[in-house]
């Protein structure tokens, strides 16, 4: 760090001064930007609509009230059909992600030049595509239904897990590995050892962390045709039948919060 | 029973850490070797059983060449060697019962092993051996329960359930308070004695050393510049071996073996250093 000054009156700066100018034109350039950026939005919104938009909630919100507790006996199912889409889903994805993961990991897998690479494509090919673009394009493929959820869901859900899992892999100590290879142990066993108890907790976690991830992205798929409680929304907001969607909408809150209240005891008791 | 030849470590980075070794150890002798960091203490013990890759020379356990093994031989190979390590590396999360019969892996297969289903004899010699080192009360704790001294006694009792020829022991005191550590290091040498196992023995406590093995190897750099009894560590040997320094307190304590020795320079231990051990998995 610059250090200036003579004698006894030394002086010290956090940076040197052309640094110092440097970060404070980064923040001038940013600002400028943002301003720049808030006139053009500024400029291409109604704002006749924009004025109005109270107006319009509040009227919306008077339709809603009160929700239609009978329609309850109508969403048991599909409400059902997406716990069942989450779960199945990140199932299939925990079987499909753990090899990965392994292939992946730099310090298990077989070939860093060429298997690596092919792993790391298979997460990054997951975890771009959303699971609702994942299930608009298994429902022209596979047809509507649940299962086009089911396989959206767990497609989306490998990338996620997989880079999860190969990063604590790549994080064990190494000298619980090494010990275990100091007394002959195959290759297979060295993991089972080695590697698998100290990365269980992690893996237990992530999946957990996913399901209740997944819950909440199942119920929106029904919006393009896979199934769950997606597609009586979709049908209730059709027909403006207002009260309706907010009881959908209360169900899908109380099933989120039940999911994030299992996710979050079986996190506390794993880890 | 145990020969090297010439044997050099190069690692990548350029650092020779082994500069052709020579060195023999009869059957049933416990050797200590000592030295400042970074002589190759580590690498030394690593080499034999190829947890680092030597770079040249030959390492012969009995008439076996380990050096030019292919990889299953290897494993059988490694069997015969047991290692006791600084920081335990033992499995955290696992008990001490499956930590002491993971030393058995490279007598059982994959799914047996997977499954626990251990061969009755082994478990008997697990019971055997965690009562022999004083752990026959903790068989179902989990590892990271233990204090430094019973994860030691553990990976003491990995290490014996291999029935092994041979013991590598990389500094098992350097995190051990002094009492302990004196106790480790009796029982690592009642037990040779017991089995009679040869020992080689790396280790930072030079008066600790003095006070339990036949004989003294002192690597200094790469080159073993002492080989001898351990009452011919001369404050010339020790220069030698560690640099300039008053000797006097280290010597004395050799006379008068009563005296508690001083906490080990080294209690801080420092975590096995990634870039030189890189390779190993």
């Amino acid at each position: 760090m610059p250090v200036g000054g003579q004698g006894i009156a030394r002086t010290w700066q956090r940076r040197a001064r052309s640094r110092q100018f440097a970060i404070w034109f980064g923040w001038l350039a940013g600002t400028a930007l943002f301003v720049y950026c808030w006139q053009l939005i500024s400029e291409t919104t109604i704002w006749a609509f924009f004025w109005d938009s109270p107006r319009v909630a509040a009227d919306i919100f008077s339709r809603m009230m009160p929700p239609r507790w009978t329609y309850i006996e109508v969403i048991w199912q599909p409400l059902w059909d997406t716990i069942n889409i989450a779960t199945l889903g990140t199932a299939l994805a925990i079987v499909l992600a753990v090899p990965v993961a392994f292939l992946a990991a730099r310090n298990t897998t077989p070939s860093a030049t060429f298997v690596r690479p092919i792993a790391l494509l298979i997460i990054v090919s997951s975890r771009s595509i959303n699971s609702l673009i994942w299930a608009l394009l298994l429902v022209s493929i596979i047809g509507p239904g649940i299962f086009a959820g089911v396989i959206a869901i767990g497609l989306r859900s490998i990338g996620f897990i997989a880079k999860l899992l190969y990063e604590a892999i790549e994080e064990i100590d190494d000298s619980q590995v090494e010990a275990v290879t100091a007394t002959g142990a195959s290759r297979s066993q060295i993991i089972g050892y080695g590697i698998v108890p100290q990365i269980l907790p992690a893996f237990a976690g992530i999946s957990v962390f996913r399901w209740d991830i997944n819950i909440r992205e199942s119920t929106v798929l029904g919006l393009v045709g896979a199934g769950g409680i997606g597609l009586q929304l979709q049908a209730s907001l059709n027909i403006l039948a207002w009260p309706q969607v907010t009881l959908i909408l209360i169900a899908i809150f109380a099933t989120v919060i039940v999911s994030e209240w299992v996710s979050a005891k079986v996190r506390h008791a794993i880890i | 029973m145990l020969r090297l030849e010439k044997l050099v470590k190069r690692y990548p980075t350029g650092d020779e850490a082994l500069r052709g070794i020579d060195l023999e150890v009869p059957a049933g002798q416990v050797m200590a070797l000592i030295g400042p960091s970074g002589a190759g203490k580590s690498t030394l013990i690593r080499c034999i059983n190829r947890l680092v890759e030597p770079s040249s020379g030959r390492v012969l356990l009995g008439q076996e060449e380990l050096t030019s093994l292919g990889a299953g031989a290897l494993r059988r190979a490694r069997r015969r060697m047991g290692m006791i390590f600084q920081e335990y590396a033992l499995v955290e999360r696992l008990s001490v019962m499956e930590n002491v019969l993971s030393g058995q892996l490279g007598y059982v297969g994959f799914w047996k092993s997977w499954l626990r289903r251990f061969p009755q004899s082994a478990i008997d010699e697990a019971f055997r051996l965690l009562e022999r080192v004083g752990l026959d009360t903790m068989v179902d704790k989990r590892a990271d329960e233990l204090s430094g001294g019973q994860r030691q006694r553990v990976g003491i009792a990995r290490a014996l359930i291999q029935d092994p020829e041979i013991l590598l022991v990389d500094e098992p005191t350097a995190s051990l308070d002094p009492k302990t550590s004196r106790q480790i290091m009796r029982l690592i040498c009642e037990l040779c004695e017991e089995r009679g196992l040869a020992a080689i023995i790396n280790i930072h406590d030079v008066a600790l050393a003095q006070m339990f093995v036949q004989r003294v190897v002192g690597l200094q750099l790469g080159k073993i510049v002492y080989d001898g009894p351990p009452d011919g560590l001369s404050a010339e040997a020790l220069t030698e071996i560690y640099g300039e320094e008053d000797w006097s307190a280290t010597i004395r304590k050799v006379e008068d073996e009563e005296t508690e020795p001083p906490a080990d320079e080294d209690t801080t231990s420092p975590l096995p250093d990634r870039e030189r051990l890189a390779g190993i998995t």
